[in-house]
């Protein structure tokens, strides 16, 4: 099978799921925003919990590679406060965008045009944010492992326990 | 509540987590290099696809074009797919619903669609040149990134719920005694 294949089945498994899981909505996104419903991090928890468990499982039996994206501190807080005020105003995260679309929620196309020109102009700008912004605090491929000085296997359990506890509050808090 | 609803995100999303390490591994054999989730470079891709039908020159000689490689990849048809894969799932459990102006955004800003059009361009367009600055959104950097305990997973979700929360706040929460 080649890559573009691959990808489309693997592509329309994870749209369902979001579909089912009910996170494409602007009311879910919002709701997790204002505080008022965590749909989105049951969802997010879960598929975290689970596949941190089995991606590192096949790494440590040797059968796959880890890809950790690097670790640059200026970069990730000052572009994930970006998407944090675009992420609220537009209502959706990239890959909601589409799915959104795909259930009805057309003025999501709006959101994904607007995410087309960002992404143009952030090419634009690539040359002139490489020296600082984007390379500040440059830490390498740095894992919560690694850093500790820990094996994965000692954060994994103890992570997924926090997790779990995470959502039972939500439970309990009717979130 | 429904007790099926209330179960409905864990169950979506633990089944997710099962397709993400299988998709790791399949991509692994099948074409030799593992592919974690992530969209947002495909939205780079994708606008590089675009201006290169008006300005080839000027996309070939971009840096950041030139590092993400302006082509149709795994992740630019996982893209794809999820658009197939949602329209297929609403539709068989008739959950498909036209919507031109979402509830919330109705409450606080009216049913203008053109409103509503304009927010969702330039959230759109603030969103996406973070999610490049971050090097990912809540696919790459948070769902790829906490599975693989990344920091920059760590960091970068916890300013883009941060950050969202404060803002969703301002835009649309009403102060009272506002009106």
């Amino acid at each position: 099978m080649n890559e573009q294949w691959l990808g489309l089945l693997t592509g329309v498994l994870f749209g369902a799921l979001l579909q089912q899981g009910r996170v494409l909505r602007f009311e879910k996104q919002l709701g997790a925003l204002l505080l008022k419903d965590m749909t989105i991090f049951k969802f997010m928890l879960s598929a975290i919990i689970v596949g941190m468990v089995g991606i590192n499982l096949l790494a440590s039996l040797g059968l796959i590679e880890l890809r950790v994206r690097d670790t640059r501190l200026a970069a990730n807080m000052v572009g994930g406060a970006l998407f944090g005020i675009g992420w609220a105003i537009a209502g959706f995260c990239p890959g909601t965008s589409v799915g959104a679309v795909a259930e009805g929620r057309w003025h999501a196309v709006w959101v994904i045009l607007g995410m087309l020109v960002g992404a143009a102009l952030f090419a634009e700008a690539y040359p002139a944010l490489q020296a600082n912004l984007l390379s500040w605090g440059a830490l390498g491929k740095i894992t919560l492992a690694s850093v500790l000085g820990l094996s994965p296997w000692v954060v994994i359990p103890i992570l997924a326990v926090v997790y779990i506890v995470v959502l039972v509050w939500f439970e309990k808090k009717g979130l | 509540m429904n007790k099926n609803v209330k179960w409905r995100p864990y169950g979506a999303g633990a089944l997710l987590g099962v397709m993400a390490t299988l998709s790791v591994l399949l991509s692994t054999k099948l074409l030799g290099k593992p592919q974690y989730l992530g969209t947002s470079t495909t939205f780079v891709r994708a606008a590089g696809l675009i201006e290169r039908t008006v300005a080839p020159d000027h996309v070939k000689d971009n840096a950041y074009y030139t590092k993400e490689q302006v082509k149709v990849d795994w992740q630019f048809m996982l893209v794809a797919g999820i658009f197939v894969g949602a329209l297929v799932a609403s539709l068989i459990d008739r959950s498909f619903k036209i919507e031109a102006v979402p509830p919330i955004w109705q409450e606080r800003f009216g049913n203008r669609a053109a409103v509503r059009a304009l927010g969702g361009f330039i959230g759109g367009v603030i969103a996406m040149f973070g999610a490049r600055t971050a090097d990912g959104c809540p696919s790459g950097n948070g769902l790829s990134g906490l599975m693989q305990l990344s920091i920059s997973g760590f960091i970068s979700l916890a300013f883009f719920f941060g950050v969202g929360v404060l803002v969703a706040r301002l835009v649309y929460v009403r102060k009272a005694g506002a009106r």
